[in-house]
């Protein structure tokens, strides 16, 4: 099993230095938050509504500008400069619901010039890969809740990431399907040697996953702590109910408790939109 | 999901067939009305009477009717291809949108009444004068719609897009243009009746006779001889044409968007 932090050792992937963003003079989404990315790591970021967590994962995509601070990725001030793919996975699938599940797929692809002859293949891979292989010629809404978001995360592996950006993507589904597909993404995570960065509100969530977890608070956004998940891979129903699990879940959320017990009083929420 | 039990089978006949039963009550009223109350037929002929003067006059009527249709139709295709292309420009910055829309205001709230005189004064050709004016009428609804529906696209989609590292070109013709489409479709069929409505008053203010009759000129004429069975029955003409128009737009709807939008599919939560 990995042990990415160790194992990549050199330069973080992606780089902030005393990030703010505010979407005007009052509001103050993120406050000067200084945090690495390393190479295979699976990195979860929690906190409550308003913490900025979500402005936080726009930012390391490259979707919104920084108001001070810069960001580095792979050592580049672009995004794009470095010529790595970053895949996002939406809180809904963001499917098109006019175009069949290999369409919707075969997107990014298509985008990129990427000729049918190599597309179909890679999008067969990736459907297969999420446990989707016969479904290609249906349309979204004749998917499951659970099974559109396999769709979306396919559609964001088909471009061989190097780094996956999820933004509370198994929110919506029921517990059952959110545990399975916990399950199926660090098995993903370790075969595919991605780097993950994922928000979530669920503090058990993020034990389960993570390598590392950025605890944040709100009024303003910022980061009050970083905990190791120093636990081995690979990670079954046993972990989910071992005494180390529940000692980090508690260790969470009394950081949690206490970011929200020391909120700026007067500062005003910003979350995004 | 689509399915075809007998419930949705029975729903499509009802849906039918109770409009054809109302129609059916109110012309035997009105028959009865008319045939107790000894109405005379030069103020409110009877239901049979107008079918018979519908069937006598058919040669007439049927002309006009093609002549009156051509011009709505040939309006909706002008008003969908102008629409569409203000549309398309309105998307590209709302700059151009704040700069523009207003113009197009403008043009929907002006009584065509009062601008289809000039516009036949200064287009030589009438049936073209009449073609103009039924598209300034038919238009509005499918400009604003279309540019409403370029605009209500998926914000998560769009930035997908963004992370992709699309092009302008890419992003409208493949998410906007398809996300735009049911908007579309709905400022179609009003933009339908519109254009109908649009071709009947032009033909009123240009008064155009002969050949190029259509069914106001029928109206007119019928109105000044007192001939009301026949105005009645061109008023049934115009008004079956206007079913007929909204019934296309309807199919052309449902053809182009039953796979996959909501406002096509024929659920269980539909049925009564």
């Amino acid at each position: 099993m990995p042990s990415p932090d160790e194992a990549s050792g050199g330069a973080p992937i992606v780089a902030l230095e005393g990030v703010a963003k505010s979407y005007d003079r009052v509001t103050h989404a993120l406050a000067r938050v200084d945090l690495d990315v390393r190479g295979g790591e699976f990195l979860t970021l929690v906190g409550p509504s308003g913490c900025g967590k979500s402005t936080l994962l726009r930012l390391i995509a490259g979707l919104a500008r920084p108001s001070a601070g810069a960001i580095r990725w792979w050592g580049e001030p672009r995004p794009d400069a470095a010529g790595e793919r970053i895949a996002f996975v939406f809180q809904s699938p963001t499917l098109m619901p006019w175009a069949s599940v290999a369409t919707n797929v075969r997107l990014p692809l298509d985008l990129a010039h990427v000729a049918r002859a190599e597309a179909d293949p890679r999008v067969d891979g990736a459907l297969q890969t999420v446990g989707l292989a016969d479904t290609g010629m249906r349309l979204p809404r004749e998917l499951s809740g659970g099974m559109q978001m396999r769709a979306s995360i396919a559609r964001a592996l088909v471009t061989k990431p190097a780094l996956l950006l999820m933004d509370e993507p198994f929110g919506a589904l029921d517990e059952f399907t959110r545990q399975r597909l916990d399950d199926e993404l660090l098995d993903l995570w370790n075969a595919q040697a991605l780097t993950v960065v994922f928000v979530t509100h669920s503090l058990q969530e993020a034990v389960f996953l993570s390598t590392r977890v950025v605890v944040m608070a709100a009024h303003p956004g910022r980061i009050v702590e970083t905990c190791r998940i120093d636990e081995p891979y690979p990670r079954n129903e046993a972990f989910r109910v071992s005494p180390a699990f529940a000692g980090h879940a508690a260790r969470l959320s009394a950081s949690v408790a206490k970011a929200g017990a020391s909120a700026l009083p007067d500062a005003r929420a910003g979350g995004r939109r | 999901m689509r399915r075809d039990s007998d419930d949705t089978r029975a729903w499509r006949v009802f849906r039918i067939l109770s409009p054809l039963v109302v129609a059916a009550i109110v012309l035997a009223a009105w028959q009865a009305w008319v045939t107790i109350a000894r109405i005379p037929q030069y103020l409110v002929p009877s239901p049979l009477v107008v079918a018979q003067t519908l069937y006598a006059d058919r040669a007439l009527l049927a002309h006009s009717l093609g002549i009156t249709l051509g011009v709505a139709l040939a309006a909706l295709a002008l008003a969908t291809l102008v629409g569409v292309a203000a549309a398309l420009l309105f998307a590209q910055s709302r700059w151009i949108e704040a700069s523009l829309f207003p113009y197009a205001i403008l043009l929907q709230v002006t009584p065509i009444v009062s601008i289809a005189p000039l516009i036949i004064i200064w287009v030589r050709n009438t049936w073209l004068a009449l073609v103009i004016c039924a598209t300034v009428v038919a238009i509005f609804p499918v400009i604003s719609n279309t540019t409403l529906g370029l605009r209500s696209v998926d914000p998560g989609l769009l930035d997908l897009f963004r992370l992709a590292r699309a092009t302008r070109w890419q992003t409208l013709w493949r998410l906007r243009v398809p996300s735009a489409l049911p908007y579309f479709f709905a400022g179609l069929r009003i933009a339908s009746g519109l254009a109908l409505i649009g071709a009947v008053v032009a033909e009123f203010v240009a008064g155009t006779g002969g050949q190029g009759a259509g069914l106001a000129y029928q109206i007119l004429l019928a109105g000044i001889q007192l001939d009301i069975p026949r105005l009645f029955a061109a008023l049934v003409l115009i008004a079956l044409a206007g079913v007929a128009l909204f019934v296309a737009m309807a199919a052309l709807s449902r053809l182009a968007l039953s796979r996959w939008h909501e406002s096509e599919l024929i659920g269980e939560e539909d049925l009564p």
